[in-house]
């Protein structure tokens, strides 16, 4: 993977740069190089980069004296919240200093007559809703990483969760934000109804990946809690037969809060690592409805009816709370699952889901072609796929392999109606890529809210872009050409 | 509204559209329907979108339309309908409204409460900006979050940035029994707090509003045993309120109200913050999500004299466009900057 070769200038004044800003904010600066380690990557850990400097502010204000001195230097910044991104969202470049969020978590205001809760954006996903669950309310995106990821990051990422097909992503329950722009200014976007007069700004500043300025706080919509849950999971003799299933139920008007698939391999290695008692099946869906016990009971008779014309396998319902956790457990230990046996890279492209037989069949040609094996776990009610590609990272060659394995199933989903990514972001991994979704004129237009923002492309500036469309712009600021970087 | 002798053009396609502002040096209205414009808006040449119209693309077990901005509301409503499902957000009907002016204005009903606004199921977008060039950004599934999110710029962006010539969304079932109650007897700023008290548990409430005359409504969708148990567990939640009693054939459309000679606000703001505001304004035409939106009628001219509060007092019929408090001056500056990359020239002339 190329990044743009770090500016050897700033790396020069790195003692200088930590002095300024250790001046600015005693007690948040890391530059010793056997610490700043700890921030060279994120969850894209093949690729890392320790970067000049760590910053870590508990204040709004300390975040915008950071970015004045960064933006007066000339100091590329790279935000980061838990350093989750599967997209490399929060990887350093050697020449930045990396504004992590981590210490500003605090729960700001809980307001739950008007249905919202304000909070740092270091918090992390999941104890924004214990935050609340104690009222009897929740905050609905719920991406696997919960127990991880920052709302920062997930402000940054636009990400979603398992309960998105009833909830929406990140951007649906985010309201407001206070953004701290590049030259340090505070600005507060959004407001009740995350509405506020003129463009929609707070709209493009969601799924920005860290490019438009620094979030420091979020007000989030919270929900009251349905009175409960229950999962059913149905098992299918072939994957077709389960996306004609999911379609089905949609087109029937039932809007489940969750429809999850898993195909064999994904089965079979999750089985090994949970023993979670699935049945022997070509590929199941995980269905969870809300509600009373008798609103559960009609939709899930509603479900069956519609399942049954698609001779399932088996339809396992859940009578008790243990039930309910055994049936979710293969689907929520999967990555884990994949994690024992191999390395592997999780792909996250989305396709209109008629396309799904089509995509899969592509997917197991791909395998055949590429020698890796493949396994398949998707939100199957929206579409998002998320492919794992199994590959051995000490075997030379494998990784690259696995990437452009990856890149073609990409293309495929753009080439079927969908795009590259349905939650995970561009970040680096799919920068590249960019060009089989988008024209140029297509790039030039996001790149021209960039150049509002943050006009010397300061802020992870070599992220989202494919880098030779976005070179004249960084290197309006400096001289900057590619180098390869390599997998660590 | 039209002036006399005012310009109109109505390009073919996409490319001409693309050429006439590549070309142009007046300033340029965009308009669908132009059944939803503001105060001072609509001044320019008219560039109507009327003949790049129908549906492109409409995948109902996908819940996917995407559909030419010049095509009439009413059709995508009855295309929708006739497949059982509907845009969620409720966008008020107007005779001659296009889907690309409900896309420009963000134009969101009662259900933005439960299922989200126009910029919420607005997936994709087509349009043509200011310099002539034909963008798009989005797609036609539902989640994507590869590059920038111009589609929400795009919503409720008022022709300043560039017209839309196609809008892809995502559509939703239509429920299979919907139920409206009332609380007949509350006065706006009491009914605030019934519909707080209805929103804040699991009622899944898809309308929370209030009418002169009607008093605090309150809608209930989904399946048939479900909606009947909700009611059950709704009802006495507001037992204080007065007794809950249900209204057959309710128009939700009624609550996006016409003014009937004086100015039109739209006013934001927190539920909890209607009753203050509502104190110091006269009866309103209607409120809706809940209070987080105040209709109210004001003599021409006038400015309402209101409490503090977080959110934003628009005027959206009248002579004079205003609002209240003024934007942010950092967030003005960005609003401007923005206008400025997509419409250099600016030949797209919005309010004032
Ligand atoms: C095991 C696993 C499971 C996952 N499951 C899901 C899933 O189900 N759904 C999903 O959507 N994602 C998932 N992810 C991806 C990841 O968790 C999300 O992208 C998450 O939102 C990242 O949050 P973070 O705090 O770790 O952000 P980081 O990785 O630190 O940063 C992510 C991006 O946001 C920017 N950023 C961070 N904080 C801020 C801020 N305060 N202001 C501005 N920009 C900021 C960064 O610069 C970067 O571009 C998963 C990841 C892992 C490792």
């Amino acid at each position: 993977m190329q990044m743009p070769e770090p500016d050897g200038a700033i790396i020069a004044r790195r003692v200088e740069i930590a002095a300024l800003l250790r001046a600015a904010v005693p007690d948040a600066v890391i530059d010793d190089p056997a610490e700043t380690r700890a921030y060279e990557c994120d969850a894209l850990s093949a690729y890392r980069c320790p970067p000049l400097a760590v910053v870590l502010p508990a204040t709004t204000e300390e975040v915008a004296a950071v970015l004045r001195i960064c933006h007066r230097e000339g100091v590329p910044v790279v935000p980061r919240g838990a350093g989750t991104s599967l997209a490399g969202g929060s990887m350093p470049t050697a020449d930045a200093v990396v504004i992590g969020l981590a210490r500003m978590n605090a729960v700001l205001e809980a307001d739950y007559d008007n249905r919202f809760i304000r909070v740092q954006t270091g918090r992390t996903n999941l104890s924004v809703s214990g935050a609340v669950d104690g009222a009897g309310f929740f905050y609905a995106p719920d991406p696997s990483s919960q127990l991880a990821c920052a709302i920062g990051g997930n402000i940054g990422m636009n990400s979603g969760g398992a309960h998105c097909l009833k909830y929406g992503v990140t951007t649906n329950n985010l309201l407001a934000v206070k953004l701290v722009l590049m030259d340090g200014q505070i600005v507060d976007l959004g407001g009740p109804m995350g509405e506020a007069a003129g463009l929609d700004l707070l709209g493009v500043v969601c799924g920005s990946e860290g490019q438009l300025g620094i979030v420091t706080e979020a007000t989030l919509r919270i929900l009251p809690k349905p009175a409960g849950a229950r999962p059913v999971l149905v098992a299918f003799d072939a994957s077709e037969t389960a996306g004609a299933c999911v379609a089905a139920i949609i087109r029937a008007g039932i809007l489940p809060v969750a429809i999850e698939f898993m195909d064999r391999p994904c089965i079979r290695a999750t089985e090994a690592f949970a023993q979670a008692g699935y049945p022997d099946c070509e590929a199941l869906l995980i269905i969870e409805v809300e509600g009373t016990p008798p609103e559960i009971a009609e939709q899930l008779q509603l479900i069956r009816q519609i399942a049954e014309g698609f001779s399932p396998v088996e339809f396992r319902e859940s009578r008790s709370e243990e039930e309910s956790r055994r049936i979710w457990l293969g689907r929520k230990s999967a990555f884990g699952a994949m994690g024992q046996i191999n390395d592997y890279m999780c792909l996250d492209g989305t396709i209109p889901v008629s396309a799904l037989p089509q995509v899969l069949g592509g997917i197991a040609r791909l395998s055949a072609e590429f020698g890796l094996e493949v396994a398949n776990v998707f939100h199957a009610g929206d579409g998002n796929m998320h492919p794992l590609i199994l590959y051995d990272a000490n075997k030379p060659g494998d990784l690259e392999r696995c990437e452009e394995f990856g890149a073609e199933i990409l293309k495929l989903c753009v080439e079927v109606g969908g795009c590259l990514t349905g939650e995970h972001g561009v970040g680096v991994e799919k920068r590249e890529l960019m060009t089989t979704q988008f024209t140029l004129t297509d790039l030039e237009a996001q790149m021209r809210v960039k150049d509002v923002f943050d006009p010397q492309w300061l802020l992870n500036a070599a992220k989202v872009f494919p880098l030779s469309v976005s070179a004249s712009r960084r290197e309006g600021r400096n001289d900057r050409k590619g180098t390869s970087a390599h997998a660590a | 509204m039209t002036g006399k002798g005012q310009a109109r053009m109505r390009p073919e396609s996409v490319e001409a559209l693309a050429e006439i502002i590549r070309l142009t040096d007046m300033p340029l209205s965009p308009v669908g329907g132009g059944t939803r414009l503001r105060p001072g808006e609509g001044q320019g040449a008219r560039i109507e979108t009327g003949r790049l119209s129908g549906v492109t693309h409409y995948e109902p077990e996908a819940l996917t339309l995407v559909v030419r901005a010049g095509t009439s509301l009413q059709a995508v409503q009855e295309l929708l309908a006739s497949e059982g499902q509907m845009l969620a957000f409720e966008p008020d009907g107007r005779a001659g409204s296009t889907i690309g002016g409900v896309v420009a204005a963000n134009a969101s009903g009662p259900r933005r409460v439960q299922a989200g606004a126009c910029r919420d199921a607005l997936i994709g977008v087509q349009f043509v900006d200011g310099r002539g060039e034909i963008i798009r950004n989005g797609g036609r599934v539902m989640k994507n979050v590869t590059g920038y999110d111009l589609v929400k710029l795009m919503a409720g962006s008022r022709g300043t940035l560039g017209v839309l010539t196609e809008c892809a969304f995502k559509t939703a079932p239509i429920p299979q029994v919907s139920l409206t109650l009332a609380l007949p007897d509350l006065e706006a700023g009491p009914a605030v707090a019934a519909l707080t008290r209805a929103l804040t548990g699991p009622f899944d409430v898809s309308g929370a509003g209030w009418l002169p005359e009607r008093g605090a409504l309150i809608r209930l969708e989904g399946l048939e045993g479900s909606v009947a148990i909700r009611r059950q567990t709704l009802a006495a939640r507001l037992e204080g309120f007065g007794g809950l009693v249900e209204v057959p054939g309710m128009n939700w459309a009624d609550l996006v109200p016409e003014a009937r000679g004086g100015d039109l606000w739209r006013i934001t703001c927190q539920p909890t913050e209607a009753p203050a505001l509502l104190a110091a304004l006269p009866e309103p035409l209607a409120l809706d999500w809940g209070g987080a939106l105040i209709w109210v009628e004001l003599p021409p001219g006038e400015m309402p004299v209101l409490p503090s509060w977080s959110g934003q007092a628009q005027r959206v019929r009248g002579t004079e466009p205003a609002l209240v408090p003024p934007m942010n001056s950092i967030v003005a500056r960005l609003n401007r900057d923005l206008r400025a990359r997509f419409d250099p020239r600016g030949i797209l002339v919005g309010e004032g």
